[in-house]
């Protein structure tokens, strides 16, 4: 009881909530104190609301300051250790940037350096990333997801839009080509700035324009739930067997069936192309799956 | 060129300032935004365009809308106005 009090006493002064009526609580207090013994949570109840929250306040902001301050100077401490800017010394330029650089090309087919390290060189880096973006898709719909089984019409109509013809006609003209955008990135991935994952939020961006543009009622037919668990899993097994073939034969110097073919095609690259694409979908997958559990708690 | 560089990132700085100091939450995801696509800018200046386009996307767009629809859910955005029956 008298716990819950401080609690709920703690809370409010989080809130900035700092006015109490002391003489009403006392009172409460003296009066439940007469018929039985002074607890050592009551005392402490009582010593909070005499003088203890002016002492606690003021030992908060001491603390703060002196946790800030130990914070900001052990971190100016550590950027007076690092290297000086340009050097040619420095750890960041060592073989394997100039190895990138030079053979990059070369070896994977990419021209655009960046595609060819993450999803070469570093495929697996990527890999990781698209599984936590899947798991934090899985925790989001664990969180939000309504335990009932298939909401009725009438409920998910509260979540349509209200009519708003600025966005409508925006969204009629915008969405299309956005669309266009998203997969020309994604496809272009090797042979231009931009990738899987910077194509993959671009069309999850206008996929959730059009969703907040039209309603959920329109979207609904091809993006349903089923849809988005079986994409998102045919990519990223897609991506695992892919790239794990690739590093299995690279790693044991076996002969390996990709050719990077010529480098600025569109057809080229060996596998890069496909695990774009593969990200791409994970990224967009999981952009609209956020957008819809949050907004109407089901996909 | 180091003018804009430098104009830049003085909006930069100002932007992450007035993030914390904003008086309501709608603005302060609104200049969140607007730090984005500052950051954006910074990012091609840097010679990094995939790095631009994966901000431009991420940071100015869905983010903003997650946080958005975060506030709505927790009563912090004021609700619109009822449309008028036509």
């Amino acid at each position: 009881m008298k716990n819950n009090r401080f609690v709920s006493a703690l809370v409010r002064f989080m809130d900035g909530e700092v006015s109490f009526e002391p003489k009403a609580k006392e009172e409460e207090i003296r009066r439940e104190s007469t018929h039985k013994e002074k607890t050592v949570a009551e005392r402490y109840y009582k010593w909070y609301e005499k003088s203890g929250y002016q002492t606690f306040k003021s030992a908060y902001i001491v603390a703060a300051v002196l946790i800030a301050s130990i914070i900001i100077g052990a971190l100016l401490l550590t950027v007076s250790y690092l290297p000086p800017y340009g050097e040619y010394a420095n750890p960041v330029n060592n073989e394997v940037t100039e190895r990138y650089i030079e053979k990059g090309m070369e070896e994977t087919g990419a021209v655009n350096i960046v595609a060819g390290v993450i999803l070469d060189y570093r495929a697996f880096d990527t890999f990781g990333e698209s599984c936590v973006l899947f798991v934090a898709s899985c925790s989001v719909m664990m969180l939000m997801k309504k335990g009932k089984k298939g909401k009725t019409e009438e409920m998910l109509e509260n979540y349509n839009p209200k009519r708003d013809p600025v966005l409508k006609s925006l969204a009629k003209v915008l969405v299309p080509f956005n669309l266009m955008l998203g997969i020309y990135v994604v496809l272009n991935g090797h042979l231009s700035p931009g990738g899987g994952f910077s194509g993959g939020a671009i069309m999850g961006a206008s996929l959730i324009l059009f969703s907040s543009a039209f309603g959920y009622r329109k979207v609904r037919p091809i993006l349903t739930e089923k849809v988005i668990k079986i994409v998102t899993f045919v990519s990223l097994t897609f991506y695992a067997v892919a790239k794990g073939y690739s590093f299995f034969t690279g790693a044991n110097h076996l002969h390996s069936i990709i050719n990077p073919g010529t480098p600025g095609r569109i057809i080229s690259a060996g596998l890069i192309l496909p695990l774009n694409i593969a990200v791409g979908f994970v990224v967009t997958m999981t952009m609209y799956s956020f957008y819809a559990l949050f907004t109407k708690e089901e996909i | 060129m180091i003018a804009f560089e430098i104009i830049l990132l003085v909006f930069l700085i100002i932007c992450a300032i007035a993030t914390c100091f904003a008086e309501n939450l709608f603005s302060t995801v609104m200049i969140f935004e607007s730090y984005s696509a500052i950051m954006c800018v910074i990012w091609l200046l840097l010679r990094s365009p995939d790095l631009a386009i994966t901000e431009a996307a991420v940071g100015a767009g869905v983010t903003g809308v997650l946080f958005y629809i975060t506030l709505k859910n927790v009563k912090q955005l004021k609700e619109e106005d009822e449309p008028d029956e036509e």
